[in-house]
């Protein structure tokens, strides 16, 4: 890691505005994170929690009624928030690449491979020719598409969704972006096809150092491909820190309940349940929009949305109860046990 | 096994004729063997998953044990009888034992329908109950679920996700189910919500008795769920145990590079080397399943009597069986 911070996103805020305007709702609100060259960021949260407007934001593609409200999304510098549509044009798909959870839908069925791969690097890269042909051909290759001189001119019927999803990361990789927003992109794929996908991925990434941002809600691809992660709720950031830190020892609440209701492989003891709903986002409580679901909420949480704290090297928490747990050695989600007991092995088979 | 069996499939096919083109006019190009001699039982208050990826058959044994479709040969018996000869009463009797919960709670239930409708519905079919006796047990199941009995007056679009596979989980149970097929069941769920429905199902199986049979991907939610759990691929078992063990010490080369695809619970400390999964390739057709043992062309031990012989379901112990040539098919741990 250790490269150059490549995306600094700053107080990003996004509204949704429903009914004519009437009702507003803060899809994200207040977030920040950094990416460098080479690192992977992981944006958990279950749905509705902002973790898709977030990168919809950074793209400048939120569907109408949304709009960025607030704060800046530098991308080496370069206020993106700022460009015109034409100067953001010239950043999608160039120096940011997407891949979208749907490979069958992200995918245009009536244009080949070779002409939905070469995009990005004819308009991008203004390659031409026999060096565009190559360009293909070496990222069909890279995401191990087998006998790409011939797969180049099938169509995506012709491929399974695992081929599909690795032609999308081909797409997105094209025009050599120095940054690649996925989200949840291994959904729809089987637990085989994911693993490779990711470990495809991965090496992608050491190949070219680009940035990853990992949008899921799967807490086992956090663990397997981040360095960070950031854990949203109701459009706030509730804890952002290193994935070993934050898995070895989560102190939000949330985020700390969160690592403990995932099954564990073989593993029979009783899932740690969060009761309740997660808020309606048109109807935030004034304070912690945890607090009605917190075990540790106090009369103070409720009145003022908390800022996030610094519990640990790069590592924060929107809690205000974070420090104090900790020194208490009580788990932040009220599980029994102390706060570490989330650690453990890998329970792999 | 928790008791006696109350589910008990025997040689189960299922065969689908494939590529038979427009109004199966055009000529049948083979079959699509999507079950090909499953056996497996389900004792009484035990859940028994099933993984696999996708197009093994594991949905095809949920709709043969839910008889919505026929199996081509075998035989499933359900309390000691042949599913497939119920007929009348006893056939309703059955449909009244056996109920299903499903991945999608949107598309589950009827948007038209209170929930006291939806959770009732089942019980003015298979009961001579009262308007009024049905609405208090209405009102049971739904307490039962951890919902209160004054929102079955709702419809389901006024509850969330979760909410509304609790519906589902109350409607297959207001009936006495004594089965229950949950195929992909909380898969659409959000993490902590999974986690409510996951301790709800267990807590339900805990106080009742009921049986499942669990149908998932998620090998960490299956083996967590399950008692003992199936590794289906291509349409066969490859693999039944006890759940613990076959996550933990699988010995099929499918189920063990199954699991190793699995994703890891905790991040691999530092330094440690990063396993590579290994790479498997895609499944292959089920129309032309490869001879001898389905999964030769992808396993990495293959002999070559794989690729001849069919291997059996052997005993590995008393509580674990796998159907590889290579294993040393002996009592006792390996090594």
């Amino acid at each position: 890691m250790a490269g150059d911070v490549l995306l600094d996103v700053q107080d990003l805020e996004t509204e949704y505005r429903a009914f004519g305007g009437s009702q507003v709702i803060k899809a994200v609100d207040g977030v920040s994170f950094t990416l460098e060259a080479g690192q992977t960021i992981g944006l958990v949260g279950e749905s509705g929690c902002g973790k898709t407007t977030t990168c919809l934001s950074i793209m400048r593609l939120l569907p109408a009624g949304a709009r960025v409200t607030g704060g800046r999304v530098l991308l080496e510098g370069r206020d993106l928030t700022q460009l015109s549509d034409r100067e953001m044009q010239h950043v999608r798909g160039n120096e940011i690449g997407m891949i979208l959870q749907d490979p069958m839908a992200s995918l245009n069925p009536l244009f080949t491979l070779f002409d939905q791969v070469r995009e990005p690097a004819y308009h991008h890269r203004g390659l031409r020719g026999g060096a565009l042909r190559e360009r293909v051909l070496s990222l069909l290759g890279a995401v191990r598409i087998p006998s790409p001189e011939v797969r180049m001119n099938e169509y995506p019927h012709q491929m399974s969704g695992g081929m599909r999803q690795r032609i999308a990361g081909a797409i997105a990789l094209s025009a050599a972006p120095k940054v690649i927003i996925a989200d949840e992109p291994t959904t729809s794929l089987d637990v085989t096809i994911q693993a490779q996908y990711l470990d495809l991925l991965k090496g992608l990434q050491r190949d070219t150092g680009v940035g990853l941002i990992f949008v899921t809600h799967d807490l086992g691809i956090v663990a397997k491909m981040c360095d960070d992660v950031m854990v949203m709720y109701a459009g706030r950031t509730v804890e952002h820190g290193p994935v070993r830190q934050v898995f070895r020892q989560a102190r939000h609440p949330y985020a700390d309940a969160l690592l403990r209701s995932v099954p564990k492989m073989g593993s029979k003891e009783p899932l740690f349940r969060i009761e309740g709903q997660p808020p309606n986002l048109a109807d935030l409580p004034p304070g912690c929009a945890f607090e009605p679901r917190c075990p540790h909420a106090v009369a103070e949480c409720a009145q003022a949305v908390p800022p996030l704290l610094e519990v640990g090297p790069r590592h924060t928490s929107a809690c205000i109860r974070s420090v104090e747990l900790a020194a208490a050695g009580v788990a932040p989600s009220g599980a029994p046990g102390a706060p570490g007991a989330t650690s453990g092995d890998g329970g792999e088979g | 096994m928790a008791g006696e069996p109350l589910l008990e499939i025997t040689d189960l096919v299922r065969h689908y004729p494939a590529g038979k083109g427009l109004l199966g006019l055009g000529r049948s190009k083979g079959m699509v063997k999507a079950v090909d001699g499953v056996s497996f039982a389900i004792g009484t208050g035990e859940t028994f998953g099933l993984v696999g990826e996708s197009g093994c058959g594991k949905t095809t044994i949920a709709k043969l044990v839910l008889r919505i479709e026929a199996p081509t040969s075998g035989q499933i018996l359900f309390d000691g009888r042949d599913v497939a000869r119920l007929t009348g009463k006893d056939l309703l009797a059955y449909r009244r034992s056996v109920q299903a919960v499903f991945q999608d709670p949107f598309g589950s239930l009827s948007p038209r329908m209170r929930v006291a409708d939806i959770v009732g519905e089942i019980l003015e079919i298979h009961t001579s109950m009262t308007p009024a006796a049905i609405a208090t047990r209405v009102g049971e199941v739904l307490e039962l679920v951890g919902l209160r009995p004054d929102q079955a007056r709702l419809f389901p679009h006024e509850f969330s996700g979760g909410q509304r596979q609790r519906i589902a989980i109350a409607r297959a149970l207001a009936a006495d189910a004594r089965l229950l097929v949950l195929d992909e069941a909380v898969s659409a769920l959000d993490v902590s919500i999974r986690a409510q429905v996951i301790t709800l199902l267990e807590q339900l199986q805990a106080d009742l008795g009921v049986s499942y049979l669990y149908i998932g991907h998620d090998l960490a939610t299956v083996s967590h769920l399950a008692h003992r759990v199936g590794v289906m691929y291509l349409g066969r078992l490859c693999e039944v145990g006890d759940s613990v063990t076959v996550s933990t010490d699988p010995r099929h080369p499918y189920t063990q590079a199954l699991f190793a695809s699995a994703l890891p619970y905790q991040p691999e400390d530092e330094g440690a080397g990063d396993e590579p999964v290994p790479v498997l390739g895609e499944v292959p057709s089920a129309l032309n399943p490869p001879s001898g043992c389905r999964f030769h062309p992808r396993c990495p031990l293959a002999e070559a009597r794989c690729s001849a012989e069919e291997p059996v379901l052997g005993p590995i112990d008393e509580a674990h069986a796998a159907a590889c040539h290579l294993l040393p098919l002996t009592v006792g741990p390996r090594r």
